[in-house]
Order: structure tokens, then C-alpha cells, then sequence
């Protein structure tokens, strides 16, 4: 048995490592790729409820946010702790939105326009009215693709 | 020129041992700054902005189903106080309307589904309505694909699919919210 292992241990060469930069830099440009860099930072709390019914959003340059939600507590005392929409970083006003949809359009071709999305990422226990708004501003300002932002329901119900 | 010639020759050997290393350093930086995107939703189509009141189409009141949500989050389908995981078996039964019922759609392609809710119904409800709603055409449209096709309504190419999605069309008609309870 000594004899065996002895001869073994010999004749096993050292593992290359030189194509170790190669396999790291494989996975470093898959990351560099799928990152996104800059999200917005919420000033508000937003939970987004489940449903089962889900479209994926897939162009992300064509899509704009707008968050309802409840202000955060550091914020609570300048924002008050009724539920507020954020726009992009600001806090906002219903009377923002339109400007807000025509900043994002600026920034997208004009043969994409029709495809602009508006996600919707409302905290789960927000009450209707204030959605309701925001929705009749946008349909005020023609932007009619809207995504209920939500989240996967387990499948067991 | 001498010494150039000498620098050049130094430099032909550049060391990459370190290569991993600065490229695991970026690596690990992008692992954490990651997150993986994605956003998911029940995607809507809401319906353009008029000034003036439309004039109100005349719609046989048997080919619509009245949904109510109240301020207490409770449902109210045509009428009757109903659980939301009974909605999309309710709703495909007025649909398709089996047993010609005379208080249920005359033909798939003639119903409407209303929707109404209040100002102060919470929005999770809201979506789960919403939500239950498209999930019950979601269903008459995969039927509708396995008997026209005998395809799964994914598989369909996109005329086929318009052809399913016709014969059952999804007209959800939302009604202004109610107001009277606000938070």
C-alpha cells in the first residue's frame, strides 16, 4: 500500500493556474453586463404585493417608475406618514408626473415611444385613492402601458 | 537609443501573476454593487382620457358582471358577497355560460367584466382582483388554444393566439372609485 501511494503522490503534476485569470474574467464580464449600476433610492417603503398572472419587463430602458408608498422612518418627519409617490429620486407631487413622463421620453427614440411602460410599484397596503390618481395623470398624459409592479405568489394557495 | 532598446527589452515581460488577482478584486466588486434585474407585473392597458362624457353605450345588463371592492376590502359580484378565491371560477362560469343561464353572458365574445372599487380599498385587494380576473381568461384562453389547436396558448405563433384571444376577449371596464372611505 505505501509503495502504491508513494509512486501516486510522484507523478501528480502541479494544476496550472494559468488560465485562472481567463475563467475569472469570464465571470467578471458576465457581471460587468447584467449589473445595473444606479437605482433609485427610496425615500418610502414599498412592498409589492403577489399575483400570479406576471409579465416580465424586459427592455428596461423603456420603462419608468413611479413609487407609491409609505415614508420611510427618517424621512417621516419632513414627509408626514401618509403615502407619498416618488418620482426617479425626488418626492413628488401628482402635478410632477407629466414632466416626469416627458424626461423619460426625451431620452428614449421616437419609433419606441408606443412601447414606453410605466411600472407601478405600489406598497401592497396603500389604499386605492391615491393610485387612482395617479393613474387618471396618466392616462391625462397618454402614457397607457401600465405594469402593477408585483412579485411571484408561491403556487401552493 | 541604447537605453531604449534596454527598456524594451524589460518591458517585454510584463508579469501577469497578478492578473487574477486584480481581476477577482473587480470581479467581487460587481458581485456585490449586482442586482440581478427584474421586475415583474400584471401588465395593463388603461383606457385613453376624455374630456366629455362618453356616450353611454347601451350593453345588455345580462353580459355584464358588476365586481365590487368596498373600503372593508370585501367583494361584491354581481350582487352577491363572494371570497376571492371563488372569483375565477365565478367569472369563467359567466363566460362560457354552460347551461345558457339567462343572467349570464349571451356570448363569450359579448361580456364585459366591470370593475369598481373604493377610494379606500386597499391596493393588495385591488390586485388580487385584478389579478384573479385576468387569471380566469388566462384559463379560457389555454382551453380555448387546447381545443382549437391542440397547443398549449404559449406554443401558438401570434395569429393564432389573436385568433384564441378573439373568441374570448378580455374587456375589464373600469368604473371611477367610489368615495367613501378615505384613508
Amino acid at each position: 500500500m505505501a509503495h502504491f501511494q508513494k509512486k501516486r503522490g510522484k507523478t501528480t503534476p502541479a494544476i496550472s493556474t494559468a488560465s485562472l485569470p481567463d475563467i475569472i474574467f469570464m465571470l467578471l464580464f458576465f457581471f460587468m453586463v447584467t449589473t445595473v449600476l444606479r437605482t433609485a433610492t427610496l425615500k418610502i417603503q414599498v412592498i409589492t404585493p403577489t399575483a400570479t398572472e406576471l409579465t416580465k419587463l424586459v427592455k428596461k430602458s423603456l420603462v419608468n417608475y413611479i413609487y407609491i408608498g409609505y415614508p420611510l422612518k427618517p424621512y417621516q418627519k419632513e414627509l408626514g406618514t401618509k403615502p407619498r409617490i416618488q418620482l426617479g429620486d425626488k418626492i413628488a407631487d401628482l402635478r410632477d408626473i407629466p414632466l416626469f413622463l416627458e424626461q423619460h421620453k426625451a431620452k428614449v427614440p421616437e419609433k419606441l415611444h408606443p412601447r414606453i411602460t410605466t411600472s407601478l410599484r405600489v406598497h401592497k397596503d396603500v389604499t386605492m385613492g391615491i393610485v387612482y390618481d395617479v393613474k387618471t395623470a396618466l392616462r391625462k398624459a397618454n402614457q397607457l402601458k401600465v405594469n402593477y409592479s408585483a412579485k411571484k405568489k408561491a403556487e401552493n394557495q | 537609443m541604447a537605453r531604449r532598446s534596454t527598456r524594451e527589452k524589460l518591458s517585454q515581460e510584463i508579469n501577469a501573476g497578478s492578473m487574477a488577482d486584480i481581476a477577482f478584486l473587480l470581479l467581487i466588486f460587481f458581485l456585490v454593487t449586482t442586482t440581478i434585474a427584474e421586475d415583474k407585473g400584471v401588465l395593463v392597458k388603461l383606457p385613453p382620457w376624455v374630456e366629455e362624457e362618453q356616450p353611454e353605450q347601451i350593453i345588455k345588463e345580462r353580459n355584464v358582471l358588476t365586481v365590487l371592492i368596498n373600503a372593508q376590502n370585501q367583494l361584491l359580484v354581481e350582487g352577491e358577497e363572494m371570497d376571492i378565491d371563488d372569483l375565477r371560477e365565478a367569472v369563467k362560469l359567466f363566460i362560457k355560460n354552460p347551461d345558457n343561464d339567462p343572467n349570464k353572458a349571451e356570448k363569450p365574445t359579448k361580456a364585459i367584466v366591470s370593475l369598481q372599487n373604493d377610494r379606500g380599498t386597499k391596493y393588495e385587494i385591488y390586485l388580487q382582483v385584478y389579478n384573479e380576473l385576468k387569471a380566469a381568461y388566462r384559463e379560457l384562453w389555454e382551453e380555448e388554444a387546447m381545443r382549437l389547436f391542440g397547443k398549449p396558448y404559449d406554443a401558438l405563433n401570434k395569429d393564432q393566439q389573436r385568433k384564441v384571444r378573439n373568441n374570448f376577449p378580455l374587456v375589464i371596464s373600469e368604473a371611477d372609485p367610489t368615495e367613501f372611505g378615505e384613508e
